[in-house]
């Protein structure tokens, strides 16, 4: 969890605009960086692509945790109502499977839910109370207007001085390193 | 047919539109056929051929308010061809005519004698709602659904097309015509599903009925558009006008749809499964039984699993062949639907339901009037440029992405 992790240093840049973060963005892909990442204060379109980034798993986790959620409770109220403690209810057979549809249904949702939240939180790396990126001070803008590029210390091709070249190359300003913990 | 893609429109028309006239009347008088065959079970077939397609024309109304109230620009590409299809309702008011003269075989409310104290087949519970069920007061309601219907799509086309000439931005007009136009639409498709699909078996109700029937016909909108957008891409129309993204989303609406759908069908079904009073299980029970189980099962399995688990994932959203497919497939079921809903309710002369019976007199009035709405959308469609060119939001929509 990222509570424990020691996080390593990194290198930033500013851009002016989304335009030139995007830009920024696929060079660097290109430049076969893998552990950078860009920050602006809202999601720009396109963005992913640019960053030649995988699609997420998250369907998969939560359609995963949705069919164990239902094969579970159809288990469940099977084996309670036909072994477990079978007894008739206005008439109708022992396992009346229309009676079960809401609980399977809700079960299911639960579960997909819990893989929403959880696969959620495993994939952003979270809880992390604090990264070295807000060492730098010119670095609170992105919140407001500004558009960086991040690059991280423990990069495979990570070299402090090729970094700040490369980023100052495809319009990065204000290059700043930035020290681990 | 020729397209020009600067000016987005259909420059000859080509047969498609005599095509399908010749065809609509060929199949009408089929269904003439079978109306002499069989006077019930042809009022029967003509009713659910008429709701079929009137739901696929309210769809194309449902989606242009839907776009018109939430500020849509996603749709804003494809808003022409449903504004076109809501256009298509003086069609269904003339082929209304047939339902009026079939009134006494379909609806067993009509009769006088159930009315009639003295009368030995008295019905007290159908006199009870006499109020409701009367011949006149049937007449009115019918006539002020397709009033609104035809007022609203006739208004929602006729602005459109002002606007790819004026150049105008008629956004609030849009809104102040819609914002009625749909509470409107919401009580008339529920009321319409009510007179003319529920009271087919008088003594039954059920309160969910209208929301049930308007699941489906956003459903038969969503699959009619889909099929007419991906047959005009074969014919290299709205190329990069549409694009996959547009795809994407109308499969999303289809996919949410087949699951509130479910989700009608099957809370109707379980209140009345739970609850087993027989003044209202018994509208199941001869639909499950008497040879219609195989309907029923084709409708659960064909309606909703089967579209479900196809149309779960992104990629098969994105699948332009396989949408097909599917819009084909569900269009079908949307068939189903309604056959499995009204067909049913037919009686034997000595009184017991009717089996299930399917030959070509079912199909004919199907092709019949699809043939009739077909040739009146797509001359009306064809008349102008086929998205609307002068609407602000155009650029954006074109430009549209999914995340």
């Amino acid at each position: 969890m990222g509570i424990f992790k020691k996080l390593p240093g990194l290198t930033i840049a500013e851009f002016d605009s989304t335009g030139s973060l995007l830009h920024a963005a696929e060079k660097m892909a290109e430049a076969g960086y893998e552990k950078y990442d860009c920050h602006s204060p809202f999601p720009i379109h396109g963005m992913d692509k640019a960053m030649r980034l995988k699609r997420s798993p998250m369907g998969y986790i939560i359609g995963t945790m949705g069919t164990i959620g239902m094969t579970g409770m159809i288990a469940l109220t099977y084996w309670t109502n036909t072994y477990g403690y079978p007894m008739v209810i206005s008439g109708k057979p022992a396992f009346s499977w229309q009676a079960f549809i809401p609980v399977i249904f809700a079960i299911s949702i639960l579960l997909s839910a819990f893989g929403a939240f959880f696969g959620m939180l495993a994939l952003n790396k979270l809880p992390q109370l604090f990264n070295p990126i807000f060492g730098s001070d010119n670095f609170a803008k992105v919140t407001n207007d500004g558009f960086f590029v991040s690059v991280e210390a423990n990069d495979p091709k990570y070299d402090e001085g090729n970094v700040k070249s490369f980023l100052e190359s495809i319009g990065g300003k204000n290059v700043e390193v930035v020290k681990g913990e | 047919m020729n397209y020009d893609a600067n000016t987005y429109t259909i420059k000859d028309s080509g047969k498609i539109g005599t095509i399908a006239l010749v065809l609509g009347v060929v199949f009408l008088g089929i269904s003439v056929l079978g109306y002499m065959n069989d006077s019930a079970h042809f009022f029967l077939n003509y009713l659910t051929a008429y709701i079929f397609w009137i739901s696929i024309a309210l769809g194309g109304m449902f989606i242009t308010l839907l776009h018109h109230l939430t500020n849509a620009t996603w749709s804003t590409v494809i808003r022409r061809i449903t504004e076109n299809m809501a256009a298509t309702m003086p069609v269904f008011v003339i082929l209304f005519i047939p339902v009026v003269f079939g009134l006494h075989e379909l609806y067993h409310w009509s009769h006088a004698e159930v009315m009639d104290p003295s009368s030995p087949s008295f019905d007290a519970l159908l006199h009870e709602k006499k109020g409701y069920l009367n011949e006149t007061f049937f007449f009115i309601r019918t006539f002020f659904y397709l009033a609104v219907w035809t007022f609203f799509g006739y208004m929602l086309r006729k602005i459109s097309v002002e606007q790819d000439s004026s150049g105008k931005d008629y956004k609030l007009t849009y809104k102040k015509l819609s914002a009625p136009g749909m509470i409107l639409f919401a009580l008339t498709t529920t009321f319409a599903s009510f007179d003319w699909m529920m009271s087919l078996d008088p003594h039954w109700f059920s309160t969910i009925f209208g929301v049930y029937f308007f699941s489906g016909i956003f459903l038969s909108g969503l699959t009619f558009l889909l099929i007419l957008l991906i047959y005009m891409k074969s014919q290299n129309i709205l190329q990069n006008v549409v694009t996959i993204e547009h795809y994407q989303d109308i499969a999303k609406f289809m996919f949410a749809f087949i699951i509130f759908w479910s989700y009608m069908a099957g809370s109707q079904y379980f209140l009345i499964w739970y609850a087993n009073l027989p003044e209202e299980n018994y509208w199941f029970l001869y639909r499950w039984g008497n040879t219609w189980e195989s309907v029923s099962m084709l409708l659960i399995f064909g309606h909703f699993v089967f579209p479900f688990l196809t149309l779960i994932t992104r990629a098969a959203k994105r699948n332009i062949k396989l949408l097909l497919f599917m819009s084909v497939w569900i269009f079908c079921m949307r068939f189903v639907d309604f056959y499995w809903i009204i067909m049913p309710t037919g009686m034997n002369e000595d009184g017991s339901r009717v089996a299930f019976d399917f030959n070509m007199y079912d199909i004919a009035p199907i092709i019949g009037i699809g043939g009739i709405f077909f040739w009146f959308f797509w001359k009306q469609f064809t008349a102008n440029a086929i998205v609307p060119v002068k609407d602000p939001s155009l650029n954006e929509s074109m430009k549209f992405q999914n995340t």
